[in-house]
Protein backbone atom coordinates (compact mmCIF):
# COMPACT_ATOMS: atom_id res chain seq x y z
CA UNK A 1 0.00 0.00 0.00
CA UNK A 2 1.36 3.40 -0.97
CA UNK A 3 -0.08 6.84 -0.18
CA UNK A 4 1.54 9.91 -1.73
CA UNK A 5 0.67 13.58 -1.25
CA UNK A 6 2.53 15.60 -3.89
CA UNK A 7 3.24 19.28 -4.43
CA UNK A 8 4.55 18.50 -7.92
CA UNK A 9 2.53 17.59 -10.99
CA UNK A 10 2.65 13.93 -12.02
CA UNK A 11 1.86 11.63 -14.92
CA UNK A 12 -0.56 9.03 -13.50
CA UNK A 13 -0.06 6.58 -16.36
CA UNK A 14 3.74 6.62 -16.15
CA UNK A 15 3.51 6.30 -12.37
CA UNK A 16 1.10 3.38 -12.68
CA UNK A 17 3.33 1.63 -15.22
CA UNK A 18 6.40 2.05 -13.00
CA UNK A 19 4.54 0.98 -9.86
CA UNK A 20 3.13 -2.16 -11.45
CA UNK A 21 6.51 -3.15 -12.90
CA UNK A 22 7.97 -2.95 -9.39
CA UNK A 23 5.29 -5.25 -7.94
CA UNK A 24 7.20 -8.31 -9.13
CA UNK A 25 6.27 -10.33 -6.04
CA UNK A 26 2.60 -10.08 -7.13
CA UNK A 27 3.05 -10.86 -10.82
CA UNK A 28 0.82 -13.80 -11.64
CA UNK A 29 -1.41 -13.25 -8.61
CA UNK A 30 -3.56 -10.34 -9.73
CA UNK A 31 -6.10 -10.67 -12.49
CA UNK A 32 -7.67 -7.22 -12.20
CA UNK A 33 -6.42 -3.66 -11.92
CA UNK A 34 -8.97 -0.87 -11.45
CA UNK A 35 -7.85 2.73 -11.86
CA UNK A 36 -9.44 6.13 -11.27
CA UNK A 37 -7.76 9.37 -12.39
CA UNK A 38 -9.27 12.73 -11.45
CA UNK A 39 -8.25 15.74 -13.57
CA UNK A 40 -8.83 19.47 -13.04
CA UNK A 41 -11.57 21.04 -15.19
CA UNK A 42 -11.54 24.65 -16.39
CA UNK A 43 -15.15 25.21 -15.31
CA UNK A 44 -17.23 24.79 -12.15
CA UNK A 45 -20.68 25.96 -11.05
CA UNK A 46 -21.11 27.78 -14.37
CA UNK A 47 -17.87 29.80 -14.07
CA UNK A 48 -14.54 29.61 -15.92
CA UNK A 49 -11.74 28.50 -13.59
CA UNK A 50 -8.12 29.43 -14.38
CA UNK A 51 -6.29 27.84 -11.43
CA UNK A 52 -6.88 26.08 -8.16
CA UNK A 53 -5.08 25.76 -4.84
CA UNK A 54 -5.46 22.48 -2.97
CA UNK A 55 -4.91 22.59 0.80
CA UNK A 56 -4.69 19.58 3.09
CA UNK A 57 -4.25 18.74 6.77
CA UNK A 58 -0.73 17.27 6.96
CA UNK A 59 -0.75 14.11 9.02
CA UNK A 60 -4.51 13.63 9.18
CA UNK A 61 -4.87 13.38 5.40
CA UNK A 62 -2.29 10.61 5.16
CA UNK A 63 -3.71 8.85 8.22
CA UNK A 64 -7.23 8.94 6.80
CA UNK A 65 -6.16 7.68 3.37
CA UNK A 66 -4.22 4.83 4.97
CA UNK A 67 -7.29 3.86 7.00
CA UNK A 68 -9.50 3.90 3.88
CA UNK A 69 -7.04 1.68 2.00
CA UNK A 70 -6.59 -0.73 4.91
CA UNK A 71 -10.35 -1.08 5.26
CA UNK A 72 -10.79 -1.70 1.52
CA UNK A 73 -7.90 -4.16 1.49
CA UNK A 74 -9.59 -6.22 4.19
CA UNK A 75 -13.08 -5.98 2.74
CA UNK A 76 -12.14 -6.73 -0.89
CA UNK A 77 -9.01 -8.88 -0.42
CA UNK A 78 -6.86 -6.42 -2.35
CA UNK A 79 -3.32 -7.39 -3.21
CA UNK A 80 -1.99 -3.84 -3.60
CA UNK A 81 -3.25 -0.25 -3.40
CA UNK A 82 -1.83 3.04 -4.68
CA UNK A 83 -3.27 6.50 -3.91
CA UNK A 84 -1.60 9.69 -5.18
CA UNK A 85 -3.10 13.15 -4.53
CA UNK A 86 -1.87 16.60 -5.54
CA UNK A 87 -1.78 19.62 -3.26
CA UNK A 88 -0.67 23.19 -3.95
CA UNK A 89 -1.22 25.18 -7.15
CA UNK A 90 -2.98 23.20 -9.90
CA UNK A 91 -3.82 24.16 -13.48
CA UNK A 92 -6.63 22.87 -15.69
CA UNK A 93 -5.84 19.47 -17.22
CA UNK A 94 -3.41 18.64 -14.39
CA UNK A 95 -4.11 15.26 -12.76
CA UNK A 96 -5.39 15.71 -9.18
CA UNK A 97 -5.79 12.15 -7.94
CA UNK A 98 -4.86 8.59 -8.87
CA UNK A 99 -6.43 5.57 -7.16
CA UNK A 100 -5.33 2.12 -8.32
CA UNK A 101 -6.08 -1.26 -6.80
CA UNK A 102 -5.03 -4.79 -7.70
CA UNK A 103 -6.99 -7.94 -6.89
CA UNK A 104 -7.50 -11.47 -8.14
CA UNK A 105 -10.89 -10.71 -9.73
CA UNK A 106 -12.58 -7.66 -11.33
CA UNK A 107 -15.57 -7.40 -8.99
CA UNK A 108 -13.37 -6.69 -5.98
CA UNK A 109 -11.15 -4.30 -7.94
CA UNK A 110 -14.05 -2.24 -9.37
CA UNK A 111 -15.86 -2.00 -6.06
CA UNK A 112 -12.79 -1.23 -3.96
CA UNK A 113 -11.56 1.48 -6.32
CA UNK A 114 -14.99 3.12 -6.23
CA UNK A 115 -15.27 2.86 -2.46
CA UNK A 116 -11.80 4.33 -1.84
CA UNK A 117 -12.52 7.20 -4.23
CA UNK A 118 -15.93 8.01 -2.74
CA UNK A 119 -14.55 7.93 0.80
CA UNK A 120 -11.67 10.18 -0.25
CA UNK A 121 -14.10 12.68 -1.81
CA UNK A 122 -16.39 12.79 1.22
CA UNK A 123 -14.01 12.42 4.20
CA UNK A 124 -10.30 12.96 3.41
CA UNK A 125 -9.27 16.45 4.58
CA UNK A 126 -8.50 18.34 1.37
CA UNK A 127 -9.97 21.71 0.34
CA UNK A 128 -10.02 23.42 -3.06
CA UNK A 129 -9.81 27.17 -3.59
CA UNK A 130 -10.60 28.20 -7.16
CA UNK A 131 -9.22 31.22 -8.99
CA UNK A 132 -11.80 32.34 -11.53
CA UNK A 133 -10.94 33.86 -14.90
CA UNK A 134 -12.53 37.15 -13.81
CA UNK A 135 -9.93 37.42 -11.01
CA UNK A 136 -12.12 36.39 -8.07
CA UNK A 137 -11.32 33.43 -5.87
CA UNK A 138 -13.58 31.19 -3.78
CA UNK A 139 -13.50 28.04 -1.67
CA UNK A 140 -15.32 25.09 -3.20
CA UNK A 141 -18.06 24.40 -0.65
CA UNK A 142 -18.88 20.77 -1.36
CA UNK A 143 -18.19 17.84 -3.64
CA UNK A 144 -20.84 16.39 -5.89
CA UNK A 145 -22.26 13.04 -4.79
CA UNK A 146 -20.68 10.10 -6.59
CA UNK A 147 -23.47 7.57 -6.12
CA UNK B 1 1.58 21.56 27.87
CA UNK B 2 -1.39 23.11 26.10
CA UNK B 3 -4.26 22.49 23.71
CA UNK B 4 -3.29 23.20 20.10
CA UNK B 5 -6.11 24.56 17.93
CA UNK B 6 -5.97 24.51 14.12
CA UNK B 7 -8.25 26.05 11.49
CA UNK B 8 -8.22 25.04 7.84
CA UNK B 9 -9.48 26.51 4.56
CA UNK B 10 -12.50 28.83 4.98
CA UNK B 11 -12.45 28.28 8.75
CA UNK B 12 -9.03 29.97 8.85
CA UNK B 13 -10.51 32.93 6.94
CA UNK B 14 -13.24 33.11 9.59
CA UNK B 15 -11.21 32.42 12.73
CA UNK B 16 -7.69 33.63 11.90
CA UNK B 17 -4.46 32.00 12.94
CA UNK B 18 -4.06 28.73 14.84
CA UNK B 19 -4.09 29.06 18.64
CA UNK B 20 -2.27 27.54 21.57
CA UNK B 21 -4.30 27.47 24.78
CA UNK B 22 -1.89 27.13 27.69
CA UNK B 23 -2.64 24.63 30.44
CA UNK B 24 -3.28 27.39 33.00
CA UNK B 25 -5.89 28.97 30.71
CA UNK B 26 -7.48 25.57 30.06
CA UNK B 27 -7.89 25.09 33.80
CA UNK B 28 -9.03 28.67 34.52
CA UNK B 29 -11.71 28.49 31.82
CA UNK B 30 -12.83 24.91 32.53
CA UNK B 31 -12.14 23.81 28.96
CA UNK B 32 -13.23 20.17 29.00
CA UNK B 33 -14.58 19.42 25.53
CA UNK B 34 -14.43 20.58 21.90
CA UNK B 35 -17.38 22.91 22.39
CA UNK B 36 -15.49 24.65 25.21
CA UNK B 37 -12.43 25.03 22.94
CA UNK B 38 -14.59 26.61 20.24
CA UNK B 39 -16.28 28.99 22.65
CA UNK B 40 -12.91 30.10 24.03
CA UNK B 41 -11.59 30.85 20.51
CA UNK B 42 -14.71 32.03 18.72
CA UNK B 43 -15.40 35.42 20.29
CA UNK B 44 -19.15 34.78 20.20
CA UNK B 45 -19.29 33.16 16.75
CA UNK B 46 -21.60 30.15 16.51
CA UNK B 47 -20.20 26.74 15.57
CA UNK B 48 -21.96 25.96 12.30
CA UNK B 49 -23.54 22.50 12.02
CA UNK B 50 -21.56 21.68 8.87
CA UNK B 51 -18.14 22.35 10.45
CA UNK B 52 -16.08 19.17 10.81
CA UNK B 53 -13.98 18.56 13.93
CA UNK B 54 -10.96 16.37 14.58
CA UNK B 55 -9.09 15.67 17.79
CA UNK B 56 -5.60 14.25 17.30
CA UNK B 57 -6.52 13.73 13.62
CA UNK B 58 -9.63 11.60 14.24
CA UNK B 59 -13.14 12.84 13.49
CA UNK B 60 -15.18 13.61 16.62
CA UNK B 61 -18.25 15.63 17.57
CA UNK B 62 -18.41 18.83 19.61
CA UNK B 63 -19.06 16.98 22.87
CA UNK B 64 -15.82 15.01 22.63
CA UNK B 65 -13.61 15.52 25.69
CA UNK B 66 -10.24 17.22 25.28
CA UNK B 67 -7.15 16.98 27.45
CA UNK B 68 -3.79 18.63 27.80
CA UNK B 69 -1.64 18.04 24.73
CA UNK B 70 -4.54 17.45 22.33
CA UNK B 71 -4.65 18.93 18.83
CA UNK B 72 -8.15 20.16 17.95
CA UNK B 73 -8.96 21.06 14.34
CA UNK B 74 -11.99 22.81 12.84
CA UNK B 75 -12.59 22.74 9.10
CA UNK B 76 -15.33 22.96 6.44
CA UNK B 77 -16.71 20.04 4.39
CA UNK B 78 -13.90 18.45 2.43
CA UNK B 79 -13.50 18.92 -1.34
CA UNK B 80 -10.59 16.78 -2.48
CA UNK B 81 -10.35 14.39 -5.39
Amino acid sequence: MTIMIRQETFDPWAMLDEYQKNMSQLHGQYGATAVFVGTMRDFNEGDNVSEMFLEHYPGMTEKHLENICLQATGEYHLLETLVVHRVGAIKPNDPIVLVAVWSAHRKQAFEACREIMEDLKSKAPFWKKEQLKDGQDRWVEKNTRGY
Amino acid sequence: MAIYVKFFASMRDLMGDDRIIDTAIVQQNSINNVDDVWNYCADGKQLSANVLIAVNMDYVDAQNEVKDGDEVAFFPPVTGG
